[in-house]
């Protein structure tokens, strides 16, 4: 199957646009990560004049960017990978049975989405405290909590996607498995989750970048010991000024692990499915 | 070909209450019935406790006056029944014309976001289909603006739709002299334009990654007896990829739909807490007239009615869906 | 079995706030630490706790006492207050912005300083009475106690002033426009007004309309938004970059400090600021390259009008009723407070010291620090100290944020426009 001269001209034209609308602000951050705080205050220029690597240096003391990366690290590594864990099992039950209460449980879990995160962040916040009161159980100002919280957020989506996913997996491949002598659970190890593969990559990353990102309760939530990158960047915005050319140079230097993940994952998204799956 | 291609999706059970016609249901295991149940339960679990579970007691608060004065002792709040529904709802006053306006915005907003977004994913996911040199560094590129904490992306955006010093408007005013006048982009009217290209850039990434997983479970059979039917690059998108998206589709937009409803982090990071008229998302507007006020039972109940709208919004989407799909 | 499960764990998860709630604030036997959020006063976070570290040293090896600190950005600081005073546990000692005194003191978490109270910190003599007078209602006990104090100076740069052939500080507000107006040509302008940001907008409309002879609140704490006398002064404040011209219209979005970078690098001629002086040096800018004056008065001050150009601002700290040690916790204020530590951490961050006994220490001689407590003796007035006083600054400074935008994009702003976007604040205030 091959295209047409017009389809690869279109083609090219349309992901060089792509490229410059998601490169642009990139190349903006790296350009003025490089630049005295000065220079950054003043008209842009596309070249720094006076190009330097201090504020890479800098970002280090301002702010305790390295407790924050550990944190939030930890805190949407973890919650990405419960989240996961209580997905697939939530979406094998969905997606392969018939039980009462099951389109209950799917109106339920997509009904959080509709729920603002303003109504329910002091309530949460009380009943974490309320929890540590009463069991000594840390929950509020620690990662824990967090992790909790993120994970909780994250789970209708990827049940939801991953009830999608597995669904459109063949039923086929169950009864083979089946026929084999296999329990569920060996059906669901063996069979579904290599096959779903790239939605499982999908969702993992869904996961932890709502982990990483989350402002709001976040806020509330910590304390400096537990603070993540995703408020603790604000740092750079002091009383006196905003070292612009900080929070960029602290923006690329974190977005490094995550940006390398990617690259890493992406080779999961190859064409799996298609290698002889469904004959 | 023997694959069930045509599996019904998600959201088509919201509307079934059995089976679809047609469908074998050789997937049911009678014997353990209580293992479905058991594989829910963490789910069930976490769900209760940080979702619903709050969620009510934040219903419970908007009923409640919760101001400054009796957040000590808030479960003493006193009960001032629909109260503060009809202080902040009342379009007569300034404080309802007020929300009304931000529903307004927001739902222009959403809609034009979501949009975009969702169109921008699509080609790129399509586009990005058939391997060539320099995919996955393509690839990986595209999610950066995903990969980025949003406080830094969203940052760099103020910093460049500044109006003297910022390189929006030293491209389009300077390099490429598109304007007279140096437009400002955080304030006045243009900061719906501004707000709006930040969450596209920050959203496109996310629809285009659940997308091309999507594209994977497309066989290329389908797409060989297209192209050898003569069907070009648009008929093929209507007639094998979207279609074939459909489950994943339909999630998608209605997430992305309930997601930049309530986002609260670009407007927030973007306007610095207090977003300018054309601008005002009905995030911030809560948030600005709850927390910074004190008057939490107002703003839970400001939450309450935007939570309604959605629910009203998400039944009817799900209901032309189904509709939709049972036509198809 | 697995519903009756089910409703046990919800049950718990139900009943467990319902079960702590009204948290009790018996001291248990407590251990001696103390927690304290400090807010942020320097360059940065960690800057800040390298000051304060070693102070705190201090008062353990004084006292034996330990304090932890956490610095916190003031963005979040109101949000974890909140918290804080709504579930009952948190730090013991805090930094408060004094503006928020009377709203904090509403919520009851915070102890009073009675009389009695106060005695133990070093008694009310002590303070420096406009700032004492910042830290809650009028007819309460304060709700915490001033700790940094801060006024709005005029700050010149002296090269342009010479250049422009301005020979000394404006006194009136038309002598600042004429002198604005000398000083705007192409690459600069005269004055910089940061007109995004809510907190200074309201202000600014505080001082005028002080000037102006008029309130934001009545005797009864009504809002009192719309009146001719505040229409008058927003208008005024608006007018500098409307009709005089001397703030260049990009100023209508600056939100994060830019005007104090403006003025360090020399793009703008004035700059009206709290305490701007370890800003500046900070960006390099010496402290001989500009020049400090109070702010300028109306020419002829309408009737009712107040000699006010400035008002009270600085930090407070507050002790929270929940804490477990409390005479700890008075102790460390009293510290805090103390003569040796208000001229050490005000020198520091440039503020002046909230007792009187230290004025005349050599450390706040140096011109600014001089004319900062002339005003703050003289002429400065504490903002309405009311519970809405949030309220208050949040809407009146986002309607002004609106109209300098307005301003901003080449529409004029007449006196209607004022005072509809004025009326319409005053119609939000609730409570």
């Amino acid at each position: 199957m091959r295209e047409t001269l017009a389809e690869r001209y279109a083609r090219r034209v349309v992901l060089t646009l792509l490229v410059l609308f998601t490169l642009t602000p990139i190349y903006a951050m790296v350009s003025s990560a490089a630049k005295p705080l000065r220079d950054v205050q003043n008209s842009f220029t596309w070249l720094p004049s006076r190009p330097t690597l201090q504020p890479f240096v800098d970002i280090w003391r301002t702010v305790p960017l390295g407790r924050y990366l550990v944190n939030s690290l930890v805190v949407s590594s973890l919650a990405a990978l419960v989240s996961v864990a209580v997905a697939i099992f939530a979406a094998f039950a969905v997606s392969r049975y018939r039980f009462r209460g099951r389109t209950t449980f799917s109106v339920a879990v997509l009904s959080t989405q509709m729920f603002p995160g303003i109504l329910f962040l002091l309530p949460l916040f009380l009943i974490y405290v309320n929890i540590g009161n009463a069991t000594g159980v840390q929950l509020y100002a620690s990662r824990t909590g967090l992790i909790i919280t993120y994970l909780t957020f994250s789970l209708p989506f990827s049940i939801w996607m991953l009830v999608g996913y597995f669904d459109s997996i063949p039923r086929g491949l169950d009864e083979a498995a089946q026929m084999d002598g296999a329990g569920p659970m060996r059906t669901l190890f063996s069979v579904i989750l290599p096959t779903a593969v790239p939605g499982i990559v999908a969702v993992a990353v869904y996961a932890f970048m709502t982990a990483w990102g989350e402002v709001l309760f976040a806020s509330v939530m910590t304390d400096e010991s537990s603070r993540t990158l995703a408020i603790g960047l604000r740092g750079y915005a002091t009383q006196y000024q905003v070292y612009w050319n900080q929070v960029m140079a602290a923006s690329l230097v974190v977005s490094v692990p995550v940006v390398a993940g990617f690259l890493f994952l992406q080779r999961y998204f190859v064409a799996g499915l298609t290698a002889g799956a469904v004959k | 070909m023997t694959s069930t291609v045509s599996a019904p999706g998600p959201v088509a059970l919201v509307g079934s209450r059995s089976d679809p016609p047609g469908r074998r249901s050789t997937g049911t295991r009678p014997a353990r019935t209580w293992l479905p149940y058991a594989l829910l339960l963490p789910a069930v679990i976490l769900e209760l406790s940080v979702h619903v579970v709050p969620m009510v007691v934040g219903v419970w608060m908007s009923l409640r006056g919760l101001t400054q004065f009796h957040i000590r002792d808030w479960t003493g709040a006193p009960f001032v029944g629909l109260d503060n529904y009809r202080t902040t709802l009342d379009v007569d006053t300034t404080t309802g014309r007020e929300l009304l306006h931000s529903f307004g915005v927001t739902a222009a907003f959403t809609v034009l976001a979501v949009g975009l977004s969702w169109a921008l994913g699509l080609f790129a996911a399509v586009l990005l289909q058939r391997p060539f040199r320099g995919r996955g560094v393509l690839r990986t590129l595209f999610l950066t603006p995903y990969a980025l904490p949003v406080y830094a992306a969203v940052i760099t955006w103020t910093f460049m739709l500044q109006r003297d010093t910022g390189l929006v408007n030293h491209v389009l005013v300077d390099d490429l002299g598109l304007f007279e006048d140096r437009p400002f982009w955080l304030i006045g009217s243009n900061s719906f334009v501004a707000v709006l290209v930040v969450a596209v850039w920050r959203t496109w990434p996310f629809a285009f990654l659940c997308l091309m997983a999507g594209l994977q479970n497309i066989p290329d059979d389908l797409y060989e007896a297209a192209y050898l039917d003569g069907a070009g690059f648009w008929r093929r998108l209507s007639s094998v990829t979207l279609p074939m998206l459909s489950p994943v589709n339909q999630v998608l937009i209605l997430v992305l739909f309930l997601w930049t409803f309530n986002d609260f982090n670009t407007p927030y990071l973007l306007f610095g807490g207090s977003a300018p008229s054309a601008a005002d998302l009905i995030s911030v507007h809560i948030y600005q007239s709850s927390f910074i006020t004190w008057d939490f039972g107002a703003g839970s109940a400001m939450s309450v009615a935007l939570l309604l709208f959605l629910l009203v919004v998400t039944v009817a989407y799900l209901l032309v869906v189904n509709r939709w799909r049972r036509r198809a | 079995m697995l519903k009756r499960l089910l409703t046990a764990v919800a049950a718990v998860v139900l009943l467990a706030p319902l079960l702590s709630a009204c948290g009790s604030d018996e001291p248990a036997a407590a251990p001696k630490t103390l927690t304290y959020w400090a807010s942020n006063q320097g360059a940065s976070l960690e800057a800040d706790k390298q000051i304060l570290q070693p102070e705190l040293d201090k008062f353990e090896r004084q006292t034996g006492i330990k304090v932890t600190v956490e610095v916190v950005p003031w963005s979040d600081l109101l949000n974890r207050l909140l918290a804080a005073a709504t579930s009952g546990t948190g730090p013991d000692v805090v930094n408060i912005g004094n503006t928020w005194s009377a709203s904090l003191q509403a919520t009851g978490a915070f102890i009073q300083f009675d009389d009695a109270t106060l005695a133990t910190v070093g008694g009310k003599d002590r303070f420096v009475p406009a700032a004492l007078a910042s830290a809650g209602a009028a007819n309460k006990p304060p709700t915490a106690v001033p700790l940094y104090s801060l006024a709005y100076a005029l700050y010149y740069n002296k090269q342009m002033f010479a250049d422009a052939g301005i020979a000394s500080p404006p006194t009136t507000w038309e002598q600042l426009v004429e002198a604005g107006k000398k000083l705007t040509n192409g690459q600069r302008w005269g004055l910089a007004i940061e007109g995004a940001n809510i907190s200074e907008n309201a202000h600014h409309a505080f001082h005028f309309s002080q000037q102006y002879g008029g309130e934001w609140f009545d005797a009864a704490g009504k809002p009192t938004f719309d009146t001719p006398q505040n229409v008058a002064a927003v208008k005024r404040y608006l007018d500098l970059m409307a009709v005089d011209k001397i703030a260049n219209p990009s100023n209508a979005e600056y939100a994060q400090n830019q005007s104090v970078s403006d003025f360090a690098n020399g793009k703008v001629g004035m700059l009206l600021w709290q305490a701007v002086g370890s800003s500046l040096k900070a960006q390099n800018m010496a402290a001989d390259a500009y020049g400090v004056a109070p702010l300028p008065f109306l020419q002829s001050a309408p009737a009712g009008g107040k000699r006010v150009n400035s008002m009270v601002a600085g930090i407070n700290i507050a002790v929270f009723k929940h804490t477990k040690n409390r005479d700890a916790a008075l102790q460390f204020v009293k510290f805090m407070t103390s003569d040796e530590e208000q001229v050490a951490l005000n020198r520091t961050y440039g503020s002046l010291p909230s007792v009187r006994t230290v004025a005349s220490n050599e450390a706040f001689q140096a011109p600014e620090q001089k004319v900062l407590a002339e005003v703050l003796g003289s002429t400065a007035a504490p903002l309405p100290q009311v519970a809405q006083e949030s309220q208050f600054e949040t809407l009146v400074g986002t309607a002004m944020k609106e109209l300098f935008a307005q301003v901003a994009s080449g529409g004029q702003v007449t006196e209607d426009d004022v005072r509809k976007k004025l009326s319409d604040a005053q119609s939000q205030m609730r409570g």
